[in-house]
C-alpha cells in the first residue's frame, strides 16, 4: 500500500531520516516503536502528507503521494494525532462529524448517511453521552477518544496512531486498540506508533523498529521483537517470551543491577 | 445519561439558538438601530420621517419629501448617515476579523491587537498623517495603514515561524514585542508633529466624527470582500481549531489558509484603522459574546459577528453623538463598557473550566 524509497528528511541541519526504504502492505497492523526523538512522529507526518520527503519518493497505491489533493487523501488517511488542545468550545458531536467534512461539501448541510456514521462511531467509542459535552471540558483521555472517534469517521483506508493511547487508561486504550484492529482488512491497514512494546505485541503483527540514527530493524513481530534489539535500541535488559494469557509474545523487564 | 455528566457543563454554556433566528433578529434591530440613529441627535428628526428621506433617497423621488424641513435630508443623508453607516460597517468589519484571528491562533482573546496589527496599521496611517501624504486622495492613509499592517503581520510572522510552522504562543509573543516598538514609534511620531499632533492624538483615540459617504464606499468594499473571503473559508477555519496537524488530515492546507485569512483580515483591520482610528475591544468582546450564542462554528460565527459588531459600535457611536453632553471618542467609550464586561467573561470561562 505504501512504498517508501530512499527517504530523506532533516529539520534544519539536524538529519532525520538519510536513507530510509520502507514497505507498509495492507491487512496488517504494524507498531512502530523506538526511542524519543528517533523521527517516529516525523515519519507518521511523512506518511500522512503533512511534511514532504526532502529526498525520496512516498507511494501510496502506486502513485506518488504529493500527487494527491489534500481532500482526496483525506479521504484515504486519517490521523489520531499524540495530544490535542482545543480552546473553543465545540460539542464533542461537532468534532466527530469534522471527520465526515472531507465527504461534505463546503456549503452544504451533514447526510443521513454522515449523521449514521458519526452515531454509530460514538456508540462504537464509548462516547453515548457525551454528544453535548464542550470538548474544551474534558478530561484528557475523553478527549482523546473524541479524536479517535473523529478519525474513525473519516472511513479511509489507513489510520495513523501517533502515540494515540498515550493518555488512556487500560481499559480505554485496549478498546480503542481493539476498534483500531477492527479497521485491519485486505484494503486497510493501520499504523500505531506505540510507547509501550507489550501493547505492541499484542496488537501489532509487524513491527519497525528505529534508532537514533534510523531504522533498525522491521518485519513480522516475532523477527524484530526481540530481547537483543530492545537491548540495543534501548539499553535495557528485557525478556521476551510467549505469554499463555494474553496469547502473544510479551516482554518483561528487570532492574538493573540485578542478579 | 450519568448524573455526573450532567453537572461538567453549565447551564450557561448550553444556551444556543437558532442561528437563522439569531440572525434576522440582529439584521431587525441594525436596521431599527440605524433609522433611530439617524432621526437623533441636536436636530432632532421624527423616525418616520427618517424613514421617508432614505425612501425619497433610494427611489429617486423627491416628492415623497416635499413637505418635510429642507435641512432634514441634508441632516440625515449627508451628514448622519455616512456616520452612521461607517460605525457599524467598522464595528463588523473589526468583529469578523477578531473572530478569523481567534480562529487562526487558536487562542478566543486574541485579536488584531496581539498580533500588532492595529499598531502597524496605526503606525502606517500616523506616518501619513506627519508627512501630510495625500497623493492617493482618499485611498492615501488606507494605503499607509494597510502597508504597516502587513509589513507588521510580516515580522512578526518572521519572528515566530520556526521549521515552516506558525505556534500560536511565539506569535501572540511576537506580536507584542513588535506592538511595543510600534507603539513607541507612533509616540516619537506625535512627538514629532507640532502641529498635526491634536489630528493624530484625536484620531489614535478613535472617532467616525465627519465621515464622509466616500470613506462608507471605502469601508464598505473591504468588508464585503473580507466577509466572502472569510465565509468561504468558515469552514477550514473550523478545522484549523482542531490544529495544523488534524486540519492537513481533514483536507485544508493549514498554512496556506492560515496566511490568505490572516493577510485579508490584516487588511480589513488596517482600512478599520485607517477610517476611524484605533477602536479596542470591538474585535475581542464582540466574537467572544456571539459564540456563547451560536457556538464556536465560524459558518455562523463571523455572519453573526458581522451584524454583531455593527450594532455594538453604532449603539456605542450613537451614546457619544447623541446622548452625552460632549462628544468622547468612541475608542475611549468600547474600551470603558469593553473592557470589565471582557474581564467579567474572563473570569467566569476561568472558574467554569477548573471547577
Amino acid at each position: 500500500m505504501y512504498d517508501l524509497e530512499n527517504i530523506g528528511f532533516a529539520y534544519g541541519p539536524k538529519a532525520v531520516f538519510k536513507n530510509l526504504n520502507l514497505t507498509f502492505e495492507a491487512g496488517h497492523f504494524y507498531g512502530i516503536i523506538g526511542p524519543n526523538g528517533c523521527g517516529k512522529s516525523t515519519l507518521i507526518d511523512l506518511l500522512a502528507g503533512h511534511l514532504r520527503p526532502e529526498r525520496g519518493r512516498i507511494r501510496l497505491n502506486g502513485h506518488p503521494l504529493d500527487r494527491f489533493g489534500r481532500k482526496v487523501l483525506a479521504r484515504r488517511i486519517a490521523i489520531v494525532p499524540q495530544d490535542f488542545h482545543i480552546n473553543f468550545p465545540y460539542t464533542c458531536e461537532e468534532i466527530v462529524m469534522m471527520g465526515r467534512y472531507p465527504y461534505i461539501a463546503r456549503f452544504a448541510r451533514p447526510g443521513k448517511e454522515d449523521c449514521t456514521i458519526v452515531d454509530e462511531v460514538i456508540r462504537q467509542t464509548d462516547l453515548s453521552g457525551f454528544e453535548a459535552r464542550y470538548v474544551n471540558q474534558l478530561s484528557g483521555g475523553e478527549r482523546q477518544r473524541v479524536v479517535f472517534a473523529r478519525s474513525l469517521a473519516q472511513q479511509t483506508p489507513v489510520l495513523l496512531l501517533d502515540e494515540a493511547t498515550a493518555s488512556l487508561d487500560m481499559h480505554h486504550t485496549t478498546a480503542m486498540l481493539n476498534l483500531a484492529a477492527g479497521r485491519v482488512s485486505p484494503g486497510s491497514l493501520v499504523i500505531a506508533v506505540m510507547q509501550d512494546v507489550n501493547l505492541a505485541a499484542m496488537y501489532c503483527d509487524r513491527l519497525i523498529c528505529m534508532a537514533p540514527n534510523g531504522l533498525f530493524a522491521d518485519g513480522p513481530l516475532d523477527h524484530v521483537l526481540t530481547a537483543e534489539t530492545l537491548a540495543a535500541v534501548f539499553q535495557v535488559d528485557a525478556q521476551v517470551a510467549y505469554n499463555d494469557f494474553s496469547q502473544t509474545l510479551q516482554v518483561a523487564f528487570r532492574k538493573e543491577g540485578q542478579p | 445519561m450519568p448524573a455526573e455528566n450532567k453537572s461538567h457543563a453549565p447551564a450557561a454554556f448550553k444556551w444556543r439558538l437558532p442561528t437563522a433566528a439569531v440572525f434576522c433578529l440582529l439584521a431587525g434591530m441594525l436596521v431599527a438601530a440605524i433609522i433611530f440613529a439617524a432621526g437623533s441627535g441636536f436636530i432632532h428628526i421624527p423616525f418616520w420621517n427618517v424613514i421617508r428621506i432614505m425612501a425619497a433617497k433610494l427611489t429617486g423621488s423627491e416628492g415623497m419629501m416635499a413637505h418635510l424641513d429642507p435641512l432634514a435630508p441634508v441632516v440625515v443623508m449627508d451628514v448622519r448617515l455616512p456616520r452612521i453607516l461607517t460605525a457599524a460597517l467598522v464595528g463588523g468589519s473589526l468583529a469578523v476579523s477578531g473572530a478569523v484571528f481567534q480562529g487562526i491562533l487558536l487562542n478566543p482573546l486574541a485579536d488584531p491587537y496581539t498580533l500588532g496589527v492595529s499598531a502597524g496599521a496605526a503606525f502606517g496611517a500616523s506616518l501619513a498623517l506627519l508627512l501630510n501624504f495625500t497623493l492617493l486622495g482618499l485611498w492615501s492613509v488606507p494605503v499607509f495603514a494597510f502597508g504597516g499592517a502587513v509589513a507588521t503581520l510580516m515580522a512578526v510572522i518572521y519572528l515566530s515561524a520556526s521549521s515552516g510552522e506558525l505556534s500560536s504562543g511565539s506569535l501572540i509573543l511576537s506580536g507584542i514585542i513588535v506592538a511595543a516598538i510600534l507603539s513607541a514609534g507612533v509616540s516619537f511620531i506625535k512627538y514629532l508633529a507640532d502641529d498635526a499632533v491634536g489630528i493624530i492624538i484625536f484620531w489614535l483615540m478613535g472617532s467616525f466624527a465627519s465621515k464622509t459617504w466616500a470613506e462608507v464606499g471605502l469601508t464598505a468594499v473591504t468588508a464585503a470582500f473580507g466577509l466572502s473571503v472569510f465565509f468561504f473559508f468558515s469552514r477550514d477555519l473550523n478545522l484549523l481549531a482542531l490544529g495544523h496537524r488534524s486540519a492537513g488530515s481533514l483536507g485544508v492546507s493549514p498554512r496556506k489558509v492560515s496566511l490568505l485569512l490572516l493577510i485579508t483580515a490584516s487588511l480589513v483591520s488596517a482600512v478599520c484603522v485607517a477610517v476611524s482610528g484605533i477602536i479596542g475591544f470591538v474585535g475581542l468582546l464582540v466574537p467572544h459574546m456571539v459564540r456563547f450564542v451560536t457556538g464556536p462554528d465560524n459558518r455562523q460565527l463571523i455572519p453573526v459577528s458581522a451584524l454583531a459588531g455593527g450594532l455594538l459600535l453604532l449603539s456605542a457611536d450613537t451614546v457619544t453623538r447623541a446622548l452625552l453632553p460632549r462628544e468622547v471618542p468612541i475608542g475611549v467609550i468600547t474600551a470603558l463598557i469593553g473592557g470589565p464586561f471582557f474581564c467579567y467573561i474572563y473570569r467566569k470561562r476561568q472558574t467554569m473550566r477548573n471547577p
